[in-house]
């Protein structure tokens, strides 16, 4: 904290004001908690009967079944097919788009930043409705699709502002050794303006992952309707809230450890940058560069 | 195109859903994201662990679960909303921790020499985030909450999938309805989407530029 120039170093009075107002904070926070936890637990009336609280063993018994474990695995399993398949199509496309956008023939350029944009400005879900209705390829391909068309239009231009951000050097090194504009792209330039924006791409592809849940919407069995829907109507309503808990406990566990390997990557491609404590925990210091924040996420795209 | 013509009633209503939807939560998120942020810069440590927690649960958190669980989970827990308060509550627990952090990336992006100077005239901590670090955090941060708010009003589609009749459920119905002419309403339905988004992506691209050569 000491590091931050918002505020000087606490004296003693500020340091126990401060600890005065943490430990009400607390409080306030572990009644909240403490409240709704305790109204969970609580058996409840509906129409006459008393349903058991939410933290009841018989809210809870179906877990130690392995059958029910299968199934969650294999919700979440298609979740991350579904993601991976995705994530390479939306390289491949970013790539493909970047390359046509800084064409230097208007004729290719601009229609692809025109479909470009198009892309960028539509809904994932509605472009999943559309491949699943006007190409009727199936629930999986309608995800994985969609996911890999937009998210390929948001990659792409990442990597064009990657290639924008390059010294003019790069490129004209390139050319006065005789390679062709083609060549000085795929070889000089796009390796170093991938690796550029390696973070920020790698951040897009956990809100890729994330985005998969679309499926429950247009019917493909990732985990949230494998959990919800198909669980949740063979074991009962009553099993729905725990399901739910346990669902959101996988999507955390799944992103989190993702969104860790992006700071990861972060890190490592800025070496030398005090930045990194900011990252990891990111107090009140303002950074110490200046520089705009080096958290990939905050580049992202929903 | 004579199946767009004939509903286009149905989509304008839609479209408003869509505009009630992005406008409510849209205020609402810019809100509780700007409390966010601030407990996340504040000398209170707790306040700083509760943002973080809060940011990362809900930014991790997909969508679909967050609205899955407005929808149904909460009417289970005693809930009576109807289901445009839910999508409504939903979008804006989802959008607050991206206005939060884009608040915050912008804070970090004011140089620290503004910081330094204010301090060192002796101005305190709420004299100096209020009267130099604020003003000049807001102008950089706009580009960034447009594009929050281009993200929401793509993400209002989801609400669709939760009984919210909005242009993705208009989509999905007038779809069903005339098999003749699904290319041509779900083409309509993306020209609505994009009414909103492309200009507000324009005025951000717009700003940006405008705001890096004053800098």
């Amino acid at each position: 904290m000491s590091a931050s120039v918002l505020f000087d170093t606490p004296g003693p009075r500020t340091r126990r004001r401060s600890r005065i107002a943490s430990v009400i904070v607390v409080v306030l926070i572990a009644a909240g908690l403490a409240w709704v936890v305790y109204t969970l637990a609580q058996p409840r009336d509906s129409s006459g009967i008393t349903l058991p609280g939410y933290f009841d063993a018989s809210r809870w018994d179906i877990f130690v079944l392995a059958e029910l474990w299968v199934r969650i695995g294999g919700g979440l399993l298609a979740t991350l097919q579904a993601a991976a398949v995705a994530a390479a199509m939306a390289l491949v496309i970013g790539v493909l788009f970047a390359m046509l956008r800084t064409s230097v023939h208007a004729a290719v350029r601009i229609p692809a930043t025109i479909v470009l944009e198009f892309f960028r400005g539509m809904p994932v879900l509605l472009m999943m409705l559309f491949i699943l209705l006007v190409a009727s390829t199936g629930a999986f391909w309608a995800v994985v699709l969609a996911l890999g068309v937009y998210n390929g239009a948001i990659i792409g231009e990442s990597l064009r502002a990657g290639l924008a951000a390059l010294p003019r050097g790069q490129r004209e090194a390139g050319l006065s050794l005789g390679l062709t504009r083609l060549q000085t792209k795929t070889f000089i330039e796009f390796p170093q303006a991938f690796r550029q924006m390696l973070p920020v791409i790698i951040a897009q592809l956990v809100v890729l992952l994330k985005d998969t849940s679309l499926g429950y919407i247009v019917g493909y069995n990732e985990l949230i309707r494998t959990t919800m829907n198909n669980l949740g109507s063979s074991v009962g309503n009553r099993y729905l809230f725990s399901l739910f808990l346990v669902t959101l406990v996988i999507y955390l566990a799944v992103n989190l450890s993702l969104s860790a390997v992006a700071r990861r990557v972060a890190r490592r491609r800025s070496p030398g940058k005090i930045l990194a404590k900011d990252q990891i925990t990111p107090t009140a210091s303002i950074s110490a560069l200046g520089a705009p924040t080096r958290n990939p996420e905050d580049r992202t795209t929903e | 195109m004579n199946a767009v013509i004939e509903n286009l009633p149905r989509f304008i209503e839609a479209f408003g859903m869509t505009l009630w939807l992005l406008a409510t939560s849209g205020v609402c998120a810019l809100i509780i994201g700007t409390v966010i942020a601030a407990m996340r810069i504040s000398p209170v440590p707790s306040l700083n662990v509760f943002a973080s927690v809060y940011t990362e649960l809900l930014r991790n958190t997909p969508l679909t679960l967050v609205l899955f669980f407005c929808a149904f989970v909460l009417p289970q827990l005693g809930s009576r909303l109807p289901y445009e308060w839910a999508a409504f509550i939903g979008l804006t627990l989802y959008t607050s921790p991206f206005v939060a952090e884009a608040l915050r990336s912008g804070i970090n992006g004011v140089a620290v020499g503004q910081a330094e100077a204010a301090r060192s005239l002796g101005l305190g901590f709420m004299q100096s985030t209020t009267l130099i670090i604020f003003p000049q955090a807001f102008r950089m941060v706009i580009p960034p909450l447009i594009n929050v708010l281009i993200a929401l009003t793509k993400n209002t589609s989801v609400a669709g999938g939760f009984f919210v009749f909005e242009l993705f459920s208009a989509a999905k119905e007038l779809a069903n309805a005339n098999g003749n002419a699904v290319i041509a309403i779900l083409l309509a339905v993306a020209a609505f989407y994009l009414v909103v988004t492309i200009p507000l992506g324009i005025l951000s691209a717009h700003l940006e530029k405008k705001l890096a050569v004053q800098r």
